[in-house]
């Protein structure tokens, strides 16, 4: 039942934001999130004492098609649970000196994506995790599309027709499976331990892979991505890349690799090959970038790709770095949105030219801006440091060569990184962005809180290791 | 056989009403007598019983789709009342022949005999080609009741033929009988009967508007009065699935495997065809009927799979289907009449005017485009199963890939709503159309979420 619950607070909080009005929403929209956020610290609590069972519901839905709702939880679900109920009420809180048109609306959106992510991450059969994957992507749609920038139009379209059409590829690999198991259950455990029939795995690899692939996105699948960062209200912005792209990380370890390990080993080469690919590509092109939220879009490829390289390198190594890293991406690229969408704020210059010297008119903003870029080019004692050593480590033993250009990631990082700070933050201070104030309360709040979780889980990352490690080793045994 | 009986009798009520002046009485007798009859029709659940010499045969198949027929004609006619308000003239000519569209579909959903087939098409399709031209002085509805009628008539003729080849090589009309003959006969069935079943089907692909028979549907959907149009795109849909779907899980279409290859080519192309054309359409009227040919698509994976009896898939999915589509016509009519045009872009900026019909709108689109938790998406997913289940692979995959080309013409509509400044258009709150709109979202969402009830009746 603590499942449900985990995904009634959101739902009901949605549904009751319709009916709220003006400031009143935002107010009620950082409660209710905290509220959850609470709940989840109690579900964290009871899991480590008592396991997954009182978060263990089924109930058939339907007889033919054979259809059960199955939510459970382990400890990578948890992991995501806890990153998405801790990143909502940071990122409602960042909303609060924006003028938004419609709060009700746009908060009712935003909780209502939270409750659909939780489904994603606590669902353990293939048709409700479907459902949930789905519903996630139609508040986000419309959060782009009505509070959006520039050609909101064209560029939120092909980001719902991108990933819907990956969503259907998934669809199909589902229906697959359905077909392919003599019970027709969809059900995560009778899935792994009913492996599909070679013949078919090529397949369902392809399928599933490119519906993650698009939402990760690993590279040539990823165009929708920097547009669409760019084009987002901030808080979309904020939701897509901390939390949604992790849904893609997360059906990896969760749906491809398990279920489909035949296919998996494979076609293993092409997606780890891919993925250090995009790496290296993101980020030259992100040492080009003159815009600053696309720069952080691209810097935000060239992690997922180091992350899904983990991943695919398939062993424990890798697979934890890559739990640990998508948990502290989650946070470090919420706060560099952040600081992007404060300077944006503040000087209306979308661009790296053309600013300099906020460190002289905003030492606080341009300290915690500091802390969170360390903890994005992964210095040690951030939370950065741990996962990406640990990815770099699962490739290497997966492949030398590989693990030289996945390298790259840290150094060709810090080029951008740095250089964006160096332009951005130091140097000579431009007379028409002096009017510059430093942080309010709510992005003190924010930025703080963010920099103490970089450090926290970059001292102690076993608080996650100790989660995930059970589950990985079934997954890699 | 009483709901047939009964609802005839509603038609002829209708006419005669005119006589004895009691046209106020109409719409609100019919409306009631419908309701009536839908629980008598629900009472004939599980009884199955054979009238005329087994000419019609009532099982649970013609009763569930009765009952979603007379569900669908009963919502249509709480429209009518506000779209006939100032044609009261010829509301009982109206009301009448819309009646016996239903009478129609009925016997379409019951026959056990192709002559009944045959009568049970032609009812409907008469009726429906003066519907259609009903707008006496607008040239487009002349146009499109004529294009009907013409083309209608000439697959009545396939049909008509088909089914004389049919006799002339088993002996027999009835249904069961000529089941029995191909199984009796699997290896020398004549030549005469494929050219016949041939035929058959050919008119049943022109009836349910799947390519390459679906040259009239666009026509007549954007000529034809807007109300009459939501009448063709849902009942007139389900009835003729039903009555194609009866023919081909009696089975005795599937002795040859040439006849896979045609239904599937037919699927296949129906579903490029009404997808791909969709997505040039600015007239709104014609995007649905466009949307319609890919739905009949998606039906026409029943229809090759009729061979497992998936008669629930297409029960759920004609539901589903009925549920979206009329929701949307119930925010569109009074649109196009306050705007006096049937483009999409009547829909520009509805949501800064009007925030609840544009949820409503776009949550009906998304019905249509098949996400989830609307029916539509378990529907499709549901039809998904069967067809891969009985082993079409690559048609199943065209039909995911014509799901997601689907996305984009009914996203047309919501970001014409969403995206565009608002156009100077006024409309006025009525009633009765806010009750089917909410209704169907209510129930679109309902079945979506808790299928149980639906998904499992057969």
């Amino acid at each position: 039942m603590l499942s449900l619950t985990l995904l009634f607070i959101p739902l009901a909080a949605s549904l009751l934001l319709l009916f709220s009005r003006g400031g009143l929403s935002r107010n009620l929209a950082l409660v209710l999130t905290l509220v959850q956020l609470g709940f989840t610290a109690y579900a964290y609590t009871v899991f480590n004492a008592e396991g997954a069972v009182p978060f263990d519901f089924l109930r058939n839905w339907s007889a033919k098609p054979f259809i059960n709702v199955h939510f459970s939880m382990d400890g990578m679900s948890l992991l995501m649970v806890i990153l998405t109920n801790l990143l909502l009420p940071l990122i409602v809180l960042s909303g609060y000196n924006r003028e938004i048109e419609r709060p009700h609306i746009f908060y009712s959106l935003m909780l209502f994506m939270q409750f659909a992510l939780n489904g994603v991450f606590i669902a353990f059969d293939g048709f409700i995790y479907y459902i949930f994957w789905e519903l996630a992507l139609i508040p986000i749609y419309f959060i782009s599309f009505n509070w959006g920038g520039q050609n909101r139009t064209q560029v939120t379209l092909k980001f719902f027709i991108y990933t819907l059409a990956g969503s259907l590829l998934m669809l199909f690999a589902f229906l697959f499976l359905y077909n392919g198991t003599p019970t027709h259950s969809l059900d995560w455990a009778v899935l792994i331990s009913n492996k599909a029939c070679a013949c078919n795995q090529t397949w369902l690899f392809w399928l599933f892979f490119i519906a993650f692939a698009i939402k990760i996105p690993i590279v040539p699948f990823h165009t929708w991505q920097p547009d669409t960062y760019k084009t987002a209200p901030t808080q979309g912005t904020m939701l897509l890349s901390g939390i949604m792209l992790k849904m893609g990380t997360y059906s990896l370890i969760r749906w491809l690799i398990p279920v489909v390990p035949e296919g998996v080993k494979e076609w293993q080469y092409i997606a780890i090959g891919l993925s250090v690919a995009g790496i290296v590509y993101a980020s030259i092109i992100a040492i080009m970038q003159s815009d600053l939220k696309r720069l952080l879009a691209y810097s935000s490829i060239a992690h997922v790709g180091l992350i899904s390289a983990g991943i695919f390198a398939m062993n424990l190594t890798g697979m934890q770095g890559s739990l640990i890293q998508m948990f502290a991406h989650g946070i470090n690229v919420v706060g560099l949105f952040f600081c992007a969408d404060i300077i944006f704020n503040r000087t209306q210059n979308p661009n790296v030219e053309g600013l300099g010297g906020i460190r002289l008119v905003a030492p606080k903003f341009a300290t915690w801006f500091m802390v969170i870029i360390l903890g994005s080019v992964a210095l040690p004692l951030t939370n950065g440091f741990v996962g990406e050593f640990m990815l770099l480590f699962g490739v290497y033993e997966y492949n030398t060569w590989l693990s030289v250009f996945a390298g790259l990631t840290i150094i060709l990082g810090a080029v951008y990184m740095l250089r964006m700070y160096q332009k951005v933050v130091l140097g000579e201070p431009i007379m028409e962005n002096m009017v510059f104030p430093d942080l309010y309360w709510n992005e003190k709040v924010v930025l703080i809180s963010i920099g103490i979780l970089i450090f926290f889980f970059g001292i102690f990352p076993n608080t996650i290791i100790e989660l995930t490690e059970p589950f990985l080793k079934t997954i890699t045994k | 056989m009483n709901t047939i009986i009964y609802t005839s009798v509603l038609g002829f009520f209708c006419m005669i009403a005119e006589i004895f002046n009691f046209r106020k009485l109409i719409v609100p007798v019919l409306v009631l007598g419908l309701a009536v009859i839908f629980g008598l029709n629900l009472n004939d659940w599980n009884s199955n019983q054979a009238f005329f010499n087994n000419m019609v045969k009532v099982d649970n198949f013609s009763v569930a789709f009765g009952g979603l027929a007379i569900f669908v004609t009963l919502l249509v006619f709480i429209l009518s009342t506000d779209f006939y308000a100032e044609d009261q003239n010829h509301l009982s000519d109206y009301m009448s022949i819309l009646t016996f569209v239903l009478v129609g579909a009925l016997m379409m959903f019951s026959y056990a005999n192709l002559t009944m087939l045959f009568l049970g098409i032609e009812t409907l399709s008469i009726a429906l080609y003066v519907m259609a031209g009903s707008k006496r002085f607008d040239v487009r509805s002349n146009e499109a009741g004529f294009k009907y009628f013409l083309m209608g008539s000439f697959a009545s003729c396939f049909l008509l033929f088909g089914i004389a080849l049919i006799y002339g090589s088993t002996g027999t009309f009835d249904i069961a009988k000529i089941t029995e003959y191909t199984i009796q006969n699997q290896q020398n069935i004549s030549p005469l009967f494929y050219t016949g079943m041939v035929m058959v089907v050919f008119a049943m692909l022109f009836k349910v508007s799947a390519a390459p028979f679906h040259f009239w549907a666009p026509d007549v959907y954007e000529g034809s009065p807007a109300l009459v149009t939501a009448y063709m795109s849902t009942l007139v849909k389900i009835a003729a699935f039903g009555a194609f779907y009866k023919l081909m899980s009696a089975t005795f279409f599937y002795t040859s495997w040439k006849a896979e290859i045609i239904l599937n080519a037919a699927a296949i192309l129906t579903l490029a065809v009404g997808n791909l054309m969709a997505l040039a359409q600015t007239n709104f009227k014609r995007l649905l009927a466009y949307s319609g040919i890919s739905h009949a698509g998606y039906l026409m994976l029943i229809i090759i799979s009729a061979k497992n009896q998936p008669a629930g898939a297409l029960f759920y999915y004609s539901l589903a289907y009925s549920l979206s589509t009329l929701a949307a016509f119930a925010i569109a009519i009074p649109i196009f009449k306050a705007a006096g045009s049937e483009e999409i872009s009547a829909f520009n900026g509805l949501a800064k005017k009007k925030p609840l019909a544009a949820a409503a709108m776009s949550m009906a689109m998304l019905g249509l485009a098949g996400i989830p938790p609307f029916a539509g998406f378990l529907g499709k997913y549901y039809i998904f199963t069967e067809a891969l289940q009985s082993g079409f692979f690559y048609t199943t995959l065209t039909a995911i890939f014509a799901s997601m080309i689907g996305v984009y013409y009914y996203f047309k509509v919501i970001l014409a709503m969403y995206g565009k400044p608002a156009n100077e258009v006024e409309m006025g709150n009525s009633f009765n159309y806010n009750l089917v709109l909410w209704l169907c979202i209510a129930l679109s969402l309902f079945f979506g979420l808790y299928p149980a009830p639906i998904l499992n009746i057969f």
